[in-house]
Parts: C-alpha cells; structure tokens; sequence
C-alpha cells in the first residue's frame, strides 16, 4: 500500500505534513510542503521530478540524515523528526541502506574494508563480519574483487560495492538517490537488476529516486514530486489519480 | 567498534605531502626538548656520579657549600675517630680533608681563560674515593707542589699535560699523573696536596673546606652522621655525597631544564599550527567521505576520535623522527660553568629512556591539541550539505 493523501496507518514509513524549507541569507525556499506519504514494507518506491523539486531532500528526511522545518518522520515506528546528533545516526546505521550517486566509497579502503564498515557499529566479532561482508559481496557478484581500491574498480562495480555496503547489516529500507545517474545503460541495468532483486527477493523496502523512465518502470509505484507535494503517476509521467497531465 | 585507525594511517599516507610541515615542525620542537633535557641530565649525571653512597661529605654547619667552610685540624681529627669510618689496610681512618680554589687556565678550543677547579685533598684521597683511578704518571707526593689531573684537563686547558709546568697562586707546579674519575665532576679538575695549597696561597695552613669520609658501609652513615652532630666540639653539616652533588646540580641542570622547556614551548606552538593547519585542511579535502561515514551511521564521537587519532599518528611519526634525530647528541660532550664552584665543567649529554618517553608523550600532547579543533569541526559538519558537495 502506497498513499500520498495522510489518511494511511501502520506504514513503514510515514510522512505527516511535512514542510521543508531552506533559507539563503533573507531568501526563503520552500522545498516540501505538507508533504504526506505511506509506504508499506516490502513497496519499491520511485520518486521522480524535476531538478531542484526535493527529490534528494525527500530521501534525506526518510533516511534521517535532515530533520524536517514542521511535520513528522516515522519509519519503522520510530518518530525520527525528534532524534538529533547522536541518537539519530545509530539509528541510521540499524535501519537505513544508503546508496549515492557517486558511490562514496572510502578511497583509502578496498572494498572489502568499504563494505565491512557499518559492521564496525554492530557488536559482531572479526569471524562474523568477514562472514556478512562475504555474503554481501556475493550478492552483488563483486567475490573476486574483495581486495580492490575503489580506483581500481569501474563505476559499475564502485556501486555494487556500494550496495553491498548498504545491504551489510541487513537493513529493512535502502534510499537510492539516482544510482544509475552516473553509469551508462548497461552497467545501469546491472545496479537496477540487483536493487529489483532486494526488492522482490529480500522483501527491502526501496526508495529510488531517478530521472530515468526506463528505471522507474522498475518501481512497483512511481511518485512525482511537484511544487512540494506528491502525486501518483505511471513510470512515463501519467497521473495515476486526479486528471492534470503531469508535464516531463 | 569505531573508525578504524587503518582509514587515518592510509590518509596519512595519501597524503604525505600535505603532513611532511606537521610532521617536521614537530620533529624539530621534539628533538630540541629531547636534547636541551639530555644536556641538563648529562650534566647532572657528572656532578651526581662524583658522589658516592658509600662515602659521607662534611661542611660547616650553615656553610652553602665548599666555598664557604671552614674545618680545623683539631675537628678533622675527630671526625677521623667517629664510627662507621672506614680504615686502610694500614689502618689509618679513610679521610680527605679538602680546601677547594680556583684557577684560570686558557682553553684550548678557544684560547681564551676558563675557570678550573683546584682541589688540595689528603694523601688519603684515593682510597677515599676508590673509583678515581691514576691512569697516567704517579700519584703527587705529600709536600711538593705537584698537580694530578682529571681526564678532560689536559684535552680541554693549554699546558696541563702530563709533565708540564705551571704558575699559579705564587707557585711552581709540575703535573705528574692523570687520572679518570669515571666521567664524574673531578675529571676537570685539577689536585694537589692541601696543605701545599694552603701554604702557597697563604691559607692559614690547619683550615679546610670540607671533610670527605669513606664509610664502612652505606649502611654506616646514620651511625656516624649521629656520632658526628652529637659531639659538641664539632659544628658541621653532614651529607651523603650522592646527595650533596646533586644539590650542587640543581641550579645549573634547572637552568638549561627551564630554558629546553622556554624553547619546546615556543617551537610547540608554530608546531601545534602546523598540525591545526594540516588537520583542518585534511577535514575540507576529505568533508565528503566524513559525510558518508555519518550516513553510515558513525556518530559524533567516531568522527572527533578517528581524526583526532590521525592527528596523533602525524605528531608520533614527527615525534619518532624527532627522537632519532636526537639520538646522535648522547654522549656528544661539551662544557659549561658550573655556577656552584664558578669552575669549568666538562660533561655529555644523555639521551635516556625516561627523556625519549617524554619527547614521545610531548609529541602526543601536541598532536591532541593541534588535531582536537579540526576533530570537532569534522564531526560539526552538516550531513546533507557535505554529500551534496560530492
Ligand atoms: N543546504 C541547502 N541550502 C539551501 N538550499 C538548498 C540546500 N539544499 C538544497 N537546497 C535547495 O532545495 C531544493 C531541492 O534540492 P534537492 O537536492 O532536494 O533537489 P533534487 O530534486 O534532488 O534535484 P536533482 O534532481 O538536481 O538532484 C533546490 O532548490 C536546492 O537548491
Ligand atoms: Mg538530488
């Protein structure tokens, strides 16, 4: 079940009147605005939308890393808009897979080191790890380049390093901010093939934002984000519910 | 489990360019501290090592030191007769009464005078002090104006060689032996009997400065120190010898200690802004990654204790280099003005394990302080803001 319209209960992930807003020196910028939205667990979310219309925000608000100017943030039961600072990042590394554009792998760590970081935050002995790390790699089809730097890998493999990172600890929900943005079609194809397979295999709650219909289509609901609010649309743009055409 | 230290030891090495000024400015102010304390317990050494536990020195009661005592005859004798003190094969009690003067000879390394000490003992000297060996020529012989002279003299003074000749205080005198008194304060100085010194600089003849007394045993000088301050016809001050020298060192070794300490202190500032400037920019070069981290799920404390940790591991590395740097300067001889005797005394530096420790925890103090603000900025940045900067 995926609602934008507040009236849901139970969600996983649940967004009250969210507003967000930026401030740059006396200019105000209003990002979100009343924002609602229900995700149920197992949903595979795209969010799309112009540049600069909050997609990344958005993503930022569930994942805990931003707080919200007004509204609440529950996720997993939790009511993360009133965490901060310390409470808030152990709670990210329970509950949240991230995956970024750029990858963000630590260049300095080989990817086994990389992917065996937010192990560091669990209690699991050296033995365990290795274990989960392995495991993770595997998922992605990245075994045989454990011990690679990040500069020695493609962006394609960068990424799965980076998923398997995100999917270590075994997290219910990952946040995809255009994972594919900076790949071209085929390794793209290979992140969103995996990022299905989370989804419909291991039962993970994804948020994917993209550009790309193509990525979208893989969504089991796609969301358009515009002028704050969300609308419920097909992977190429049509409004699902309510009769304006949503402009791409 | 935090960050893991092996992310800043390849940071570090990634970017060693960057750390080389920290590294380096802490090496220097590490191995000017390690040296200026190395000099101070060098020259304490040499006065300490001049006292031995088993001997008891003796000076007027209130008298601040030889210079200013005096000790007749009459006392000396008693205090020969005094138990614990220990007595020659021959029997006669192992007691050197001393008179202490000071000469100006010229140096050979710049020509130009230096204080030395000259020490008129008893004949008894030697087996008062067993640890000062005659390693050239003969012993003086009692009433002729003959010199011995420590191990440094003759390489540090013009014309103090074994065999020369030389005028002072109104006298001939001949050096006719050397001696090495294991690198302690008497090996610059020069000995003679002290009578003969007191007659050639006109002393009254039965006066001394201070009595020197071989013990029976280490154990034996609470028993003679009683018997010595409990007879009324004596007013005298006694010390172990180890302690007396190393009163003696204090103001000369606290001296050189403060000024190393002065000159750490200023070259620990322009090094604490060099690990400030270091740390700061690895924090701007690196505010991406930081971020990721706290997405990850490090909190605040990870991200202050993993750059501080960084910053610790440059000033260990400066500090270590540092330390090495040093090392060379143990044993590296030079002389200074012993303020106690206003005498010339030659000694060398030690580099010990204590100091080498001190320099190490130095280092680490400064790369606490140097790294502690970017620390804190690193785990002050704004998540969102930094991972947009990708
Ligand atoms: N820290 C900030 N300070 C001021 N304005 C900000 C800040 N972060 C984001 N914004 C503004 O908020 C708006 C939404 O940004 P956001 O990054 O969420 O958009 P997006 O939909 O992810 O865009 P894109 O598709 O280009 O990634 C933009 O207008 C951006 O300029
Ligand atoms: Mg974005």
């Amino acid at each position: 079940m995926v609602r934008v319209d507040g009236k849901g209960s139970g969600a996983v992930v649940e967004l009250r009147n969210l507003d967000k807003k930026y401030y740059r020196g006396e200019e105000e910028i209003d990002v979100l605005r009343g924002l609602n939205l229900d995700v149920d667990a197992g949903e595979f979310i795209a969010f799309m939308g112009p540049s600069g219309s909050g997609k990344t925000t958005l993503l930022n608000l569930i994942g805990g890393l931003d707080t919200p100017t007004a509204g609440t943030v529950r996720v997993n039961g939790d009511e993360i808009s009133a965490l901060s600072g310390r409470k808030l990042a152990a709670w990210r590394a329970r509950n949240i897979g991230f995956i970024f554009q750029m990858y963000n792998l630590i260049p300095v760590l080989t990817a086994f080191q990389n992917v065996q970081l937010p192990l560091l935050l669990t209690g699991l002995g050296r033995a365990e790890r290795r274990k989960h790390v392995e495991a993770a790699l595997g998922l992605v089809g990245l075994s045989d380049r454990m011990n690679h730097y990040p500069r020695q890998l493609s962006g394609g493999q960068e990424q799965r390093a980076a998923i398997a990172r995100a999917i270590v600890t075994d997290p219910k929900i990952l946040l995809c901010d255009e994972p594919t943005g900076d790949l071209d079609r085929a390794a793209g194809d290979e992140i969103l093939d995996i990022i299905s397979r989370l989804s419909k295999e291991y039962g993970k709650t994804v948020f994917l934002v993209t550009h790309d219909p193509m990525a979208a289509k893989r969504a089991s609901t796609v969301l358009h984000l515009d002028k704050g609010t969300l609308l419920e649309c097909t992977a190429d743009g049509q409004l699902v519910c309510g009769t304006e055409e949503v402009r791409r | 489990m935090a960050i893991p230290v092996e992310y800043n030891f390849r940071s570090v090495i990634n970017r060693w360019t960057s750390t080389l000024v920290a590294i380096l400015s802490i090496a220097g102010t590490v191995g000017v501290f390690v040296v200026m304390l190395a000099m101070s317990q060098g020259f304490m050494a040499t006065l300490v090592s001049s006292g031995s536990p088993q001997n008891a020195i003796l000076i007027r009661g209130g008298a601040e030191g030889e210079m200013m005592s005096a000790i007749l005859l009459d006392q000396v004798r008693v205090i020969a007769d005094a138990p614990g003190v220990a007595r020659s094969e021959s029997g006669d009690p192992l007691v050197s009464a001393e008179v202490v003067t000071i000469g100006a000879f010229p140096l050979l390394s710049s020509g130009s005078d230096a204080n030395v000490q000259i020490r008129g003992t008893s004949p008894a000297v030697m087996g008062v002090r067993p640890d000062v060996k005659i390693v050239d020529g003969r012993f003086f012989r009692s009433g002729l104006t003959e010199l011995i002279v420590g191990r440094n003299v003759p390489t540090t003074y013009e014309g103090l060689r074994l065999g020369s000749t030389v005028e002072f205080g109104g006298g001939r005198w001949t050096v006719v032996g050397v001696f090495d008194a294991g690198g302690s304060s008497f090996d610059s100085e020069l000995w003679c009997d002290a009578r003969v010194l007191n007659q050639v600089y006109k002393r009254p003849e039965n006066v001394f400065q201070s009595v020197t007394v071989r013990l029976a045993s280490t154990q034996a000088f609470d028993e003679f120190k009683d018997a010595v301050t409990a007879d009324p016809q004596l007013t005298v001050d006694v010390f172990r010898e180890a302690a007396y020298y190393a009163e003696q060192s204090r103001l000369v070794s606290t001296i050189i200690r403060v000024l190393g300490f002065l000159v750490a202190a200023v070259m620990a500032v322009g090094a604490v802004f060099a690990a400030l400037n270091t740390m700061y920019s690895a924090v701007t070069a690196r505010s991406s990654e930081i971020g990721t981290l706290k997405a990850l799920g490090f909190g605040p404390g990870s991200i202050v204790t993993s750059f501080l940790a960084e910053s610790v591991i440059i000033a260990l590395i400066g500090g270590a280099v540092g330390c090495l740097a040093a090392l060379p300067f143990n044993g590296f001889t030079t002389g200074t003005m012993n303020w106690s005797s206003f005498s010339y005394l030659a000694f060398s530096f030690r580099v010990t394990p204590a100091i080498l420790a001190g320099g190490m925890v130095f280092s680490i103090l400064m790369g606490v302080i140097g790294g502690l603000p970017p620390a804190v900025r690193a785990a002050r940045l704004p998540v969102v803001v930094v991972l947009r900067e990708m």
